[in-house]
């Protein structure tokens, strides 16, 4: 308990600037993360377990990338597209077999994956930790605002997330796509019977929310370790997002994957034994008061 | 299946524990009575978990926080307060069936994939805390400095065979009483719950406590179960409440078959079996274990005692047609 450094930190804007830069980073990649398992859930009604399995994945994969070509933009790409057709083959060919209810199988066959993905990473990149380190790009210095330090990659970090979550708002409300996607999240019999193809929408969807996850790990990379089992600990702070924003909401995953952010860099500074604690209260305090989340329909 | 007399199974279980007690005299083979005691704590934490997912339809995936909540708690208060070791034992279930009443009554409302997630979060936290409060719980190292196991009513469980016989009598007796709860009247209204909820609660019953009800005992066997572990590494480990356990869990009654009482032991048996025999082959035991779950869930998609119901079901079924056909033909 250290309640002393939170109140100093209150009073200074230096101090203040670099805790929300912080907490706004990780809340961005806990939003590419958690979208991508909200509208999972919005739309195949399946919580995809190895969601954060994804992400590890997508993190390696840059990694591999970015030693091969020395390219950032090749190291975004390889996880994005790489992570993408794993979720479109995992879809079809796995989680496709454990549609309608049975929790149990989802579970199972997520947990079987989870300890096989995480067992092939340590096997292909090995057990110890790796770090692929900052691009060249962005070796600049740091901007200084009201005397806090915000380095140029959080900058950039931050602006990726709100651009995606702008992106994906316009385009499920706007596209032909995107209502298309809203229409079978409400309803999936009658728009299979209007001639659309829901089997390779689902693939789709699965993709894409692997993409992004992929993506949130390819842009992790350059700011985090990366070890077999990375996937685990953002899984259940994404689950905790989704569940304090709404599942099957983008806002809400905006909204509670920043609150997230912000609760744990404040609260290392306050209770630094209980930062994870903190998230937990919170996620608990939602679900008494509003238990379908912040911005949730009643889909719970 | 057969609905047996309580006296039945009271000699089911007497007869049990008796073939138990004998093992030793038969074997001076350390690894069988580890073995016994090792499936004695998973077994009475599988088949908790069944009691709410095979009984009551609510799949928990973070049932694993009893399990470390119950090692840990035992640990701590053996380590720190010198109590007797069955006064210790007993607090640890009181303190277990307070959390689950309090982690209960926030889950048990939420609906399948969210009560399942919800009970993980809540386990992450015990394990979260367990890691970083240090100077309490050793963090990383487990607890330090070994559980001491002082002599009870001329038990010492410091002894090898004495353990084995305390923890083979735990899980005989705690299989009996979960086996009483399962067919008690409280037994089948849970199932009725996990049937039809709607229905349940408009002839009367009050879901929400029968579904705490359930958690809290499933919680406080599955601390029995985690109890037993802590005795028989001497220490407790933050991995006794982390998410793998709850998965472990899962896959066992899944292997076993969740439609009979018995299936999560027969589960457990197999899973440490194909533990031992892994372990001793390759490094790469999540790999292999992975796959096994794999081809049980998407391929056989039903436990090892499920394919021996239906066996004699089927048996069955065809010795009354064919005695009804040959009825017909005279």
């Amino acid at each position: 308990m250290n309640p002393d450094a939170l109140l100093t930190c209150f009073a200074s804007s230096a101090c203040l600037v670099t805790q929300v830069t912080s907490g706004f980073i990780i809340g961005m990649l806990l939003f590419l993360v958690a979208v991508g398992l909200t509208l999972i859930f919005g739309v195949l009604k399946v919580v995809n377990f190895t969601h954060g399995a994804f992400y590890m994945l997508g993190a390696y994969f840059a990694f591999t990338a970015y030693g091969l070509t020395g390219s950032f933009v090749a190291a975004l790409a390889a996880a994005a597209v790489g992570t993408g057709l794993l979720g479109v083959v995992f879809e079809r060919w796995f989680i496709s077999r454990v549609y309608g209810g049975n929790v149990l199988m989802q579970l199972l066959v997520c947990y079987g994956f989870i300890l096989i993905f995480d067992d092939v990473v340590r096997i292909v990149w090995g057990a110890e930790f790796r770090s692929m380190g900052m691009p060249d790009a962005f070796m600049l210095p740091p901007f200084i605002v009201a005397g806090g330090v915000i380095p140029a990659y959080y900058l950039f970090l931050i602006v990726c997330g709100l651009v995606i979550a702008a992106g994906l708002g316009m385009g499920l409300s706007r596209t032909r796509l995107g209502k298309t996607i809203r229409a079978a999240s409400h309803n999936p019999d009658m728009v299979s019977a209007l001639g659309i193809n829901t089997g390779l929408l689902y693939a789709c969807v699965f993709g894409f929310g692997g993409l992004l996850a992929g993506l949130a790990g390819g842009l992790a990379a350059p700011v985090r370790s990366l070890t077999s089992g990375m996937g685990f600990s953002i899984l259940i702070e994404s689950f905790i997002v989704t569940v304090i924003g709404g599942m099957g909401s983008i806002l809400g995953a905006l909204v509670g994957a920043i609150l997230i952010g912000l609760i744990r860099t404040f609260g290392t500074l306050g209770f630094p034994l209980f930062t994870e604690g903190l998230m937990y209260l919170f996620m608990a305090v939602v679900l008494i008061a509003k238990p379908t989340g912040l911005f949730g329909k009643d889909i719970a | 299946m057969p609905k047996l007399s309580v006296r039945t199974e009271l000699l089911v279980a007497f007869a049990a524990l008796a073939v138990l007690a004998m093992l030793p005299a038969f074997t001076s083979s350390k690894a069988l009575v580890d073995f016994v005691i090792r499936a004695a704590a998973f077994g009475l934490f599988a088949t908790s978990l069944n009691l709410l997912v095979g009984y009551g339809g609510m799949v928990s995936f973070g049932h694993g926080l009893f399990f470390g909540l119950g090692a840990y708690s035992f640990g701590l208060l053996m380590q720190r307060t010198g109590l007797p070791i069955p006064v210790a034992f007993a607090l640890t279930l009181v303190i277990s069936a307070l959390s689950g009443l309090v982690i209960g009554a926030i889950c048990v409302r939420l609906k399948e994939i969210y009560f399942a997630f919800v009970t993980l979060a809540f386990q992450m936290l015990l394990h979260s805390l367990i890691v970083s409060w240090v100077p309490l719980t050793g963090g990383d190292q487990g607890l330090l400095g070994g559980i001491p196991r002082p002599t009870f009513f001329g038990v010492n469980l410091a002894n090898h065979i004495h353990l084995y016989m305390t923890s083979a009598v735990l899980l005989v007796v705690g299989l009996l009483l979960m086996r009483q709860i399962a067919q008690s009247p409280f037994g089948y209204t849970l199932r009725m719950i996990r049937d039809n909820p709607g229905r349940t609660s408009f002839l009367g019953v009050n879901v929400f406590r029968t579904k705490l009800t359930a958690f809290v005992l499933a919680g406080v066997f599955a601390s029995a179960g985690g109890t037993i572990m802590s005795l028989f590494v001497s220490s407790a480990y933050p991995d006794f409440a982390y998410w793998t356990m709850s998965g472990e869990a899962i896959f066992i009654i899944m292997l076993g078959g969740t439609s009979t009482f018995l299936g999560p032991m027969v589960g457990t048996v197999v899973l440490l079996l194909l533990n031992d025999v892994v372990t001793r082959i390759t490094p790469h035991y999540g790999l292999v274990l992975g796959i096994v779950i794999l081809l049980f869930a998407l391929g056989l998609r039903k436990g090892i005692t499920d394919f021996i119901v239906e066996w004699f079901d089927d048996r069955r079924t065809a010795r009354i047609t064919a005695a009804d056909a040959e009825e017909g033909a005279r």
